[in-house]
């Protein structure tokens, strides 16, 4: 018998299961997400050839139709005009169109931006004086309080949007930036001061008590000592906000027409102009999976500290 | 440094009372230890010196000055944690700077506060080091030089040594109380191990469900407790006591035990109940051939310089301490008789210590 391992360790075939099981599984994800970057990249003939092409030559037609509209045109009125100055509007040209000005997309996207990361930050700020309360302080009712939290998460935030659309008008919230924010904020809230106390729970109290003892106040104390090891969590917590925020449409659609419109509603519309611009649309789902993309791999070390946190005591 | 005074310092949570109507004068430049065990309110009563807890009332004066009801930033303190508390997401340096960010110094100074307060625990060369990778007894030491850095009128400290392992424990004691002595410091430190108290204090505070039952130097702490508990709780193994079935009078010198009688030390105070107890330390009783009170071993533990018996007797199980090569055996008959005029007779109606010409 071989007892040079472990037996804790996993033996080889359990590991080529877990193995095997893992490579499914990427596979089954990732085929969507690697045809929707291949489509962005594909001219608009390509994309819809049958049999598709899984190899094929690359062009950039889907991004410059992002950010442009463009207007078909008769082919003498194409020659009379001087020849094109920029590499992209050759390419318009050579479809028989021309650009008649940006697209709406930048605007929507850095909408998104704005209410994405906006959003992320108050959940994060308010959830996380709210879950250090909580934790530290004797609150009256506080269990009732808690599962009143919880409870705002039971339905789907969707249940609400009547009543929600009917008091954004009367307030004047409707369409803008800050009632968005206040919108998702809310919408998080639960989910980030159940998070996050959870983590403020397992914060030892004698870290804010040695501070205070140090000449600081309570305050001072949460800002430089409890914060700063809630990190773990507020990554966490602040991934799962960014996401909800970054991806919501229901609202989006309701709420949100001209001002404050974000990339998910408008996305879809790309469609509707001039026949399906396949291209423009895998261009505009894989700008919009970047910036989730980049926050999600920045704070990735803490999120998986986050999982396993106080799993085994430090 | 400061004298600490604490009147009639009361504390409850809810119905349970923590610290009851507590006085304590805590002298400049003292160690003082509270003693008790888990429970017993030393550490609540730690916590409402330092501003972690507000008393339900009474007073606490740190250098004349009622600071009782002050939050602790506002006391001029420093308190050592029995987990050290040190701020994980700070280097050694920072760590030890960080009570100083908050006194408006310029950054020499402080600098130079924290390399003497380096210094002072040789932890100098660890400055720039992550708290993480310190072994337990450089995290002991950066707590100390935490507390000690600004030089605060009193240091407390919560079990400080707990998490240490034995032999790292003596040394720091060791250290602790040098430390005490060189910067003149007035310390107040809890503790529920005896040893540490002990070999540490000035004067030991034995607490118990919240009252303090004496304050008084080691030794008088182990000679001439008060209390029944304090006999008890002091010593490994603690005080022996033989119910003693008489009414004792003022001057009375002897006891009937069984069907002799008993010298002991002239009594001041007599009792009005007629079951009292005779309390008498394992080491003041001895070995005899004939005319002691007989028994039976019940157990031997060997402790190297020592053995402890425990003998089956009429009057109760009694432990006696004998040298080491002493030879008994379990179930032995054996005698023994007392070694000096050292006891103590507790009222069995208060279990209080009266006083005799041995105790007063």
């Amino acid at each position: 018998m071989d007892t040079s391992r472990s037996p804790l360790e996993a033996t080889g075939f359990s590991r080529k299961l877990a193995a095997t099981i893992i490579i499914v599984y990427m596979i089954v994800t990732l085929i969507p997400i690697t045809w929707m970057v291949a489509t962005s990249f594909k001219s608009v003939d390509s994309a819809i050839s049958y049999p598709p092409e899984v190899f094929f030559e690359p062009s950039l037609e889907g991004y410059v139709n992002l950010f442009t509209n463009r207007s078909r045109q008769p082919k003498d009125y194409l020659d009379s005009l001087p020849p094109p100055d920029t590499w992209y509007e050759e390419l318009v040209r050579s479809r028989e169109m021309v650009i008649t000005g940006p697209s709406k997309f930048l605007p929507r996207y850095s909408n998104s931006l704005i209410i994405g990361f906006g959003a992320t930050f108050f959940s994060v700020f308010l959830g996380s004086l709210a879950a250090y309360a909580l934790s530290r302080f004797k609150v009256p009712l506080k269990d009732d309080l808690l599962f009143f939290i919880l409870s705002t998460r039971m339905f789907p935030p969707i249940a609400v949007a009547v009543p929600i659309f009917i008091m954004y008008r009367k307030l004047g919230l409707g369409d803008t930036h800050v009632g968005m924010i206040i919108l998702y904020t809310v919408v998080n809230l639960s989910l980030s001061v159940w998070l996050l106390k959870g983590f403020m729970d397992e914060i030892p109290r004698e870290y804010e008590e040695a501070a205070m003892i140090d000449g600081y106040s309570r305050m001072q104390a949460f800002f430089k000592v409890v914060l700063p090891q809630a990190t773990t969590g507020i990554a966490a917590t602040a991934i799962f906000c960014m996401i909800f925020s970054w991806n919501e449409y229901a609202f989006a659609v309701l709420l949100t027409q001209f001002n404050a419109q974000t990339a998910p509603p408008f996305i879809p519309t790309i469609i509707g102009e001039g026949g399906l611009d396949w291209p423009a649309i895998g261009a505009g789902t894989t700008l919009f999976l970047i910036p989730v993309m980049i926050f999600t791999v920045v704070l990735r070390k803490h999120l998986l500290r986050g999982i396993t946190f106080g799993a085994v005591r430090k | 440094m400061a004298e600490i005074e604490i009147k009639n310092l009361h504390k409850s949570f809810g119905d349970f009372v923590a610290v009851k109507n507590s006085n304590l004068i805590i002298e400049n430049k003292e160690f003082f230890v509270l003693l008790g065990p888990s429970g017993c309110g030393k550490t609540t009563t730690l916590r409402m010196i330092a501003g972690l807890e507000l008393p339900t009332s009474g007073n606490i004066y740190l250098d004349k000055e009622d600071v009782g009801y002050l939050r602790a930033s506002q006391r001029d303190i420093a308190f050592v944690f029995q987990l050290f508390a040190l701020y994980p997401h700070m280097n050694v340096r920072n760590n030890l700077a960080f009570p100083l960010k908050m006194q408006k110094l310029s950054r020499s100074e402080v600098d130079a506060k924290v390399l003497e307060a380096a210094k002072l625990l040789r932890i100098d060369h660890l400055l720039k080091s992550k708290v993480s990778s310190l072994a337990g007894g450089d995290r002991q030491r950066v707590a100390l030089g935490r507390a000690l850095v600004r030089r605060p009128k009193a240091f407390l400290m919560d079990e400080p040594l707990g998490t240490l392992d034995a032999e790292f424990r003596e040394l720091m004691c060791l250290e602790l109380r040098k430390l005490h002595d060189d910067i003149d410091a007035t310390t107040v430190y809890v503790t529920h191990d005896q040893q540490e108290a002990m070999s540490m204090a000035d004067r030991i505070a034995v607490m118990n469900e919240g009252v303090v039952l004496q304050a008084d130097s080691p030794k008088v702490i182990y000679n001439k407790p008060k209390t029944k508990f304090v006999a008890n709780f002091i010593g490994s193994p603690g005080m022996n006591f033989i119910p003693i079935n008489e009414k004792i009078s003022p001057s009375q010198s002897s006891i009937k035990l069984l069907d002799s009688s008993l010298n002991i030390p002239e009594q001041k105070e007599g009792t009005d109940s007629n079951e009292n107890f005779l309390g008498v330390r394992p080491e003041n009783l001895k070995l005899v051939s004939e005319n002691g009170v007989k028994g039976n071993v019940f157990g031997v533990e060997y402790l190297g310089s020592r053995k402890i018996l425990t003998i089956e007797t009429q009057l109760g199980n009694i432990k006696i301490r004998v040298d080491s090569d002493t030879q008994v055996n379990i179930n032995e008959q054996i005698q023994f008789d007392t070694l000096n005029n050292n006891q103590i007779i507790f009222d069995g109606s208060n279990d209080k210590a009266l006083q005799s010409e041995f105790i007063s």
